[in-house]
């Protein structure tokens, strides 16, 4: 049973508590580079995602073989492997996001994200939990990276634009706010910006919500 | 005359107009992470000069041997396996040699390996041509071999000194921020990032004047 419970951590925690953008600050570059339409963003998560379980899951498997002084050259390695198949096969069968995202997708390679979980926790633990680990870190990336896009595209571009990746072709397009919209927001400076606040409003709720636990605590222990 | 010219042009471009930090938003990771304090910006700035023009003067001649043998797909992988064993390599040079240097810059070599930034420049270099257009400098200039090697060693020196500056500049912002009453759950990477984005604006005020 406690078994099951760490298991189940090792999946939440990354998503919300441990969030590997808005709270560990890793990856960040990806977030400032690809987060200008929601388009873009939501498949540099996908991307992501993918390049994180087969890396973490693999780590995992030969994470006994080996020597520790080789293990950075060597997970690397593993991840330049697998960055390029997903490169490769982006190429492919998804031309046009492919070409919107460009160089930043060979650039998931140093993504730290993908090293750190690595290197901290598939190096140490058994194949489940490392799958596991690999999915709440990439989910949690997804999640807020696709939020920073939403947020960008809506109130930079006034609407939002949706298309299929495989196809190319549009499915959904509506700019009802064109007039109002704040361009700023759509430029790098905007990125910075939103980000920067994203973050600030995250931990300020992060805060208050641990302070409530802390209270909570207490008066229990009072009574 | 004109070449060195526009070497220079090339240089303060990539250091100040195009910085890597402020214009493309590579490095971000390592630059919200170190610029805490003013001496550790200083020694992962100068660690990260040394690898990335190490790094840089060997993928060049790499890049030329991937042409060669038409296996370009390749490139990632070769290039950071390159990075992650400069970096060690680096590493045990100066825990040997130069202890001092090992003492100060020591806990910033493995991080290098994760930095956008080198692998950045690896790639970038590749393509002469472009960085020359990017700069404003006629792109005709690359077609000699030798030039070709300076100039794309001048940025890559020029894009890791830009993310020397920027660290730097950073590291001593956030020593004044620390003195001052910000909101809280800003505190710390809050603050540093709507900073940053203030001083995108300030570079973006500079861009094209060279």
């Amino acid at each position: 049973m406690e078994k099951k419970q760490s298991l189940l951590k090792s999946f939440t925690n990354p998503i919300f508590k441990e969030n590997p953008i808005l709270v560990s600050l890793l990856g960040l570059c990806p977030v400032l580079i690809v987060t200008d339409t929601f388009d873009k963003s939501w498949g540099m998560g996908i991307a992501v995602l993918l390049v994180l379980i087969f890396t973490n899951v693999c780590i995992s498997l030969i994470r006994k073989i080996v020597p520790n002084e080789v293990r950075i050259p060597v997970f690397i390695v593993i991840i330049a492997c697998f960055v390029t198949i997903v490169d490769l096969l982006m190429q492919a069968f998804t031309p046009t996001l492919y070409e919107s995202l460009g160089v930043i997708i060979s650039m998931i390679t140093v993504n730290c994200i993908i090293l750190g979980r690595g290197e901290a926790f598939a190096s140490k633990n058994g194949v489940l939990a490392s799958l596991l680990d690999a999915l709440g870190s990439g989910i949690g990336f997804f999640l807020s990276v696709s939020v920073i896009g939403l947020l960008r595209e809506f109130l930079g571009k006034g609407g939002l634009t949706l298309t299929n990746p495989f196809t190319g072709q549009v499915i959904f397009s509506a700019y009802p706010l064109e007039d109002y919209a704040i361009s700023f927001l759509a430029d790098k400076a905007g990125a910075f910006l939103m980000l920067g606040i994203i973050v600030g409003i995250y931990s300020y709720v992060r805060i208050r919500i641990e302070e409530k636990e802390t209270k909570k605590l207490a008066t229990a222990e009072v009574k | 005359m004109e070449v060195i010219t526009s070497l220079v042009i090339v240089f303060l471009v990539a250091m100040v107009t195009n910085n890597i930090v402020l214009s493309t938003g590579y490095g971000i990771c390592s630059y919200i992470g170190v610029s805490k304090n003013r001496k550790s910006a200083i020694g992962m700035g100068c660690a990260l000069v040394f690898v990335v023009f190490m790094a840089s003067l060997v993928s060049y001649f790499l890049e030329m041997l991937l042409v060669a043998l038409n296996i370009e797909f390749m490139q990632t992988i070769v290039f950071i396996l390159v990075i992650a064993s400069l970096v060690q390599l680096v590493e045990m040079i100066c825990k040997k040699f130069l202890p001092s240097l090992y003492q100060s810059l020591g806990i910033y070599l493995p991080l290098i390996t994760t930095n956008c930034v080198v692998l950045y420049v690896t790639k970038q270099i590749c393509d002469v041509e472009a960085i020359l257009i990017a700069a404003g400098v006629s792109g005709s200039l690359a077609n000699n071999g030798f030039f070709n090697f300076l100039f794309a060693m001048v940025y890559a020196l020029g894009t890791a000194l830009g993310y020397f500056l920027c660290i730097t500049l950073m590291s001593t912002i956030r020593n004044r921020i620390d003195y001052s009453p910000v909101k809280r759950g800003f505190a710390g990477a809050g603050i540093a990032l709507v900073t940053t984005a203030i001083m995108v604006l300030a570079i973006g005020g500079l861009s094209g004047i060279f």
